[in-house]
């Protein structure tokens, strides 16, 4: 990575070049519906559309740029890949889709891993090649990553692994999951038997299983593992660091600098969006956004909307944050995923008949698209600790009230 | 919808300010101190009110050739919401609307001759309000020309501190539009103040009737009145609104201290999630108001409010309301029995909740008039 910060100008004529190469290739809608997250990669024509879509974004060389140029980046400094981010955005282009190569495994590798690692895995990553996943959840014990029993055993050069793993996005369609994994059951503390692994999907006692989603769709899978043998050099951060591992694997999500390859990891949805969509829906003979009640509380939605972006803004302003400095940051989430479920909700509550119609009608308004939003959005109260494990961090950790 | 404002900042003005009220209103205004002026009849301390003439506070928007800062409206916001947080309750949102109006209006002689004077800590009052409704555009209240002078006929309601109050800005209609007046306390008639009783004891109001109030012409401000008015109400929902965001604060932390010492069925009651979860909403809501309230402060300058700065304000007010009246139904509710009395400090809460949000309009009034600017 180049360590010479670019001037604005030369970031303005960078942003210039991408923007004018997207006008030209950012590709017109294939006619079915398109994930908004990679979460919900549910079809094989979904698969191969942004497969191939990721792929050209590579080529053209707008993807991991600031990612080192033998392993398939253009070793510039990050700021370009934060232009290119903005301008995917702005175009509103379909999603970078193998998000847990891109944001996860790859930083880390390129942190922590051998040159062989680095130069197997990163250039599958971005080229979309090479598909990951991501093997933390287990049936048993979703938000309590710390508590995770799939058992890896030493065993010559192999480690023998049995348990299984849930929620794992396209795991039917993954080549590796980043693997979680106890080495050690019988250590004190439950973070110190933890083993992070650079797993292979395809060979003897792997399987997966696909999980079909409210809406119908897949995406998820649960993978199960019987005395699959996976080699030792899969291991990655040492015996026992796991833990430490896959905390560090979660900072790379913020961002070029931290070192994600960038991208656009979902489709961002607005209230813009949908007040634009519910423009020619009728209630009482007139249009839906002439009546009142309606009125007050889209309004009432922009204005959450709205404060998650000044919350974002005001976090980095010392003063405003110093009675409860942790507050902005650690309730993030929940304020988004659930701000995200109230609007969707309503985009679909508000449309009289029309909202008792689902995807694949040709009637529904944008395709169904707000059903299918909705539904899919408890991907993010859930995933990642739901809401109410998040109400408890914040009212012990913020608040200081006594554990539940 | 149009690409949304999104400036926050708080310059390093801002910054000393938040820092120095915090520690005068904690120390002037501690809860027993607030409990001492509920039944007293100025409803505030006169040595305090002072003390913040001499900080300079009155005068934070004042241009420096009157004797203020020229800092801008923006900078009385941190103090107003430490006030706030010290459920401190002064004339100083009211006085420094009324310097505000006079600047607005640009009227060079009522500045000269008023605007130093309240600086230095004259009281001075609006008179917008006559009756409930906040969001009524007419204006009953008349002047009529009486031999150079003018002769008012009508009354107002909630004017803040009228008992002591110097001066009072009046809206009236004279020759069929509308104006502000510079009302002398001494044109008053005798009994023309009737003292209302507020649901918030912190608060002082009263009904006046200017009717045959007899003023010199020239104390009329120039300027598009009209506009001064709607500006005056943005600017009064966002003073509101900063102290209802500190006020949220405090009933929280008075709520989270009991949660964290109240033991029931062998357990601190806040290790409940019934509890728990409700105050991570209402800090939620607090951290939303703040945010509104300072981008708000961000956007307000000496020039007519645009649609960005109204919208701000607005949403300032509307949020600050509601997360100031959830944070003390829950403060009440979660205290228990304890909760229900006059003793437990709850109740000073959840009566301020009640004022603070009619303030100015409620947020529903605001709401409304977002709705137009946002959605048509």
């Amino acid at each position: 990575m180049s360590d010479h910060a670019p001037s604005a100008s030369e970031l303005a004529d960078f942003r210039a070049e991408v923007s004018g190469w997207l006008e030209e290739h950012n590709p017109a809608d294939p006619g079915f519906l398109l994930p908004q997250t990679f979460m919900e990669v549910g079809s094989d024509q979904q698969l191969e559309f942004l497969r191939e879509w990721q792929h050209k974004l590579w080529s053209a060389g707008y993807l991991g740029v600031h990612w080192p140029e033998q392993y398939g980046g253009r070793g510039m400094h990050p700021a370009f890949q934060n232009e290119i981010n903005r301008e995917l955005r702005r175009h509103r282009t379909p999603i970078t889709f193998n998000v847990i190569g891109l944001g996860w495994a790859g930083p880390l590798i390129l942190d922590i891993g051998t040159e062989e690692d680095k130069a197997k895995y990163i250039k599958g990553i971005l080229s979309a090649e090479d598909i990951w996943c991501q093997g933390f959840s287990e049936p048993d014990h979703g938000s309590d990553l710390g508590n995770a029993q799939t058992r890896a055993v030493r065993d010559g050069d192999d480690y023998i692994v049995n348990g299984s793993k849930i929620w794992t996005t396209m795991g039917n369609y993954a080549k590796y999951m980043i693997l979680l994994a106890r080495t050690d059951p019988t250590t004190k503390r439950k973070y110190d038997g933890l083993s992070f692994f650079l797993s292979p999907m395809h060979g003897t006692g792997i399987d997966t299983r696909p999980i079909q989603k409210i809406t119908g769709e897949y995406g998820f899978t649960e993978t199960f593992f019987t005395d699959a043998r996976i080699p030792s050099s899969c291991l990655i951060g040492g015996e026992g660091n796991g833990w430490r591992v896959a905390m560090q694997t979660l900072q790379y999500e913020r961002g070029a600098a931290a070192g994600a390859a960038g991208g656009q990891v979902q489709v961002r949805v607005s209230i813009a969006d949908l007040i634009d969509e519910v423009r020619s829906v009728k209630r009482d003979g007139a249009p839906l956004l002439e009546d009142p009640v309606i009125r007050d509380r889209l309004v009432q939605l922009i204005m959450d909307e709205k404060a998650l972006g000044l919350a974002d803004k005001r976090s980095t302003l010392g003063d405003l944050n110093s009675d409860y400095p942790m507050s902005l940051l650690l309730s993030y989430k929940l304020r988004v995923s659930e701000y995200q479920r109230r609007m969707r909700q309503y985009g679909l509550e508000i449309q009289g008949g029309l909202g008792g119609l689902y995807v694949g009608d040709e009637d529904t308004i944008a395709g169904g698209f707000w059903q299918r939003a909705y539904f899919n959005n408890f991907a993010t109260t859930i995933g990642g600790g739901t809401s109410q494990i998040q109400c408890n961090i914040i009212g012990e950790q913020v608040l200081g009230l006594p554990k539940s | 919808m149009k690409k949304s404002n999104m400036a926050i900042g708080l310059s390093e003005e801002q910054g000393m300010l938040l820092d120095t009220a915090r520690e005068f209103c904690r120390d002037r205004s501690a809860i027993p101190a607030v409990r001492a002026l509920l039944q007293s009849e100025s409803g505030f301390d006169a040595q305090v009110w002072q003390e913040i003439a001499e900080l300079g506070w009155l005068g934070v928007a004042v241009s420096e050739a009157h004797g203020g800062s020229g800092l801008g409206m923006g900078s009385a916001i941190p103090i107003v919401e430490c006030m706030g947080k010290r459920l401190l309750s002064t004339p100083y949102i009211t006085t420094v609307l009324v310097a505000e109006a006079l600047q607005r209006a640009q009227s060079h002689a009522l500045c000269e001759r008023h605007l130093p004077a309240i600086v230095g800590g004259q009281i001075a009052t609006l008179a917008l309000l006559e009756s409930e409704d906040w969001g009524e555009e007419t204006i009953e209240l008349t002047a009529t020309d009486a031999g150079g002078d003018l002769q008012l006929a009508g009354s107002k309601t909630q004017v803040a501190y009228a008992v002591q109050a110097e001066l009072f800005l009046v809206s009236l209609t004279y020759q069929d539009e509308a104006r502000l007046l510079l009302v002398p306390a001494s044109a008053l008639g005798e009994g023309a103040v009737r003292r209302q009783t507020n649901i918030d004891e912190t608060r002082r109001s009263s009904r006046v009737d200017f009717t045959g109030a007899t003023v010199s012409s020239d104390h009329l401000l120039s300027g598009d009145a009209a506009a001064i008015i709607r500006d005056l109400r943005l600017l009064g929902a966002l003073l509101y609104a900063a102290e209802a965001a500190g006020s949220t604060a405090a009933c929280m932390d008075l709520t989270v201290d009991y949660l964290k010492t109240r033991k029931q069925f062998g357990h601190l009651i806040g290790s409940y999630q019934s509890l728990k979860h409700p105050m991570v909403e209402v800090l939620c809501d607090m951290d939303n108001a703040r945010s509104f309230v300072y981008h708000a402060a961000t956007l307000v300058s000496e020039a007519s409010l645009d649609e960005d700065a109204e919208s701000a304000c607005r949403m300032a007010k509307a949020q600050a309301s509601e997360a100031l009246k959830f944070a003390a139904d829950r403060a009440v509710q979660f205290h228990g029995g304890m909760g229900f009395t006059y003793e437990c400090d709850a109740q000073l809460y959840i009566r301020r909740a009640q004022w603070s949000q009619q303030a100015f309009g409620d947020a529903y009034h605001h709401r409304k008039r977002l709705a137009s600017l946002l959605l048509d």
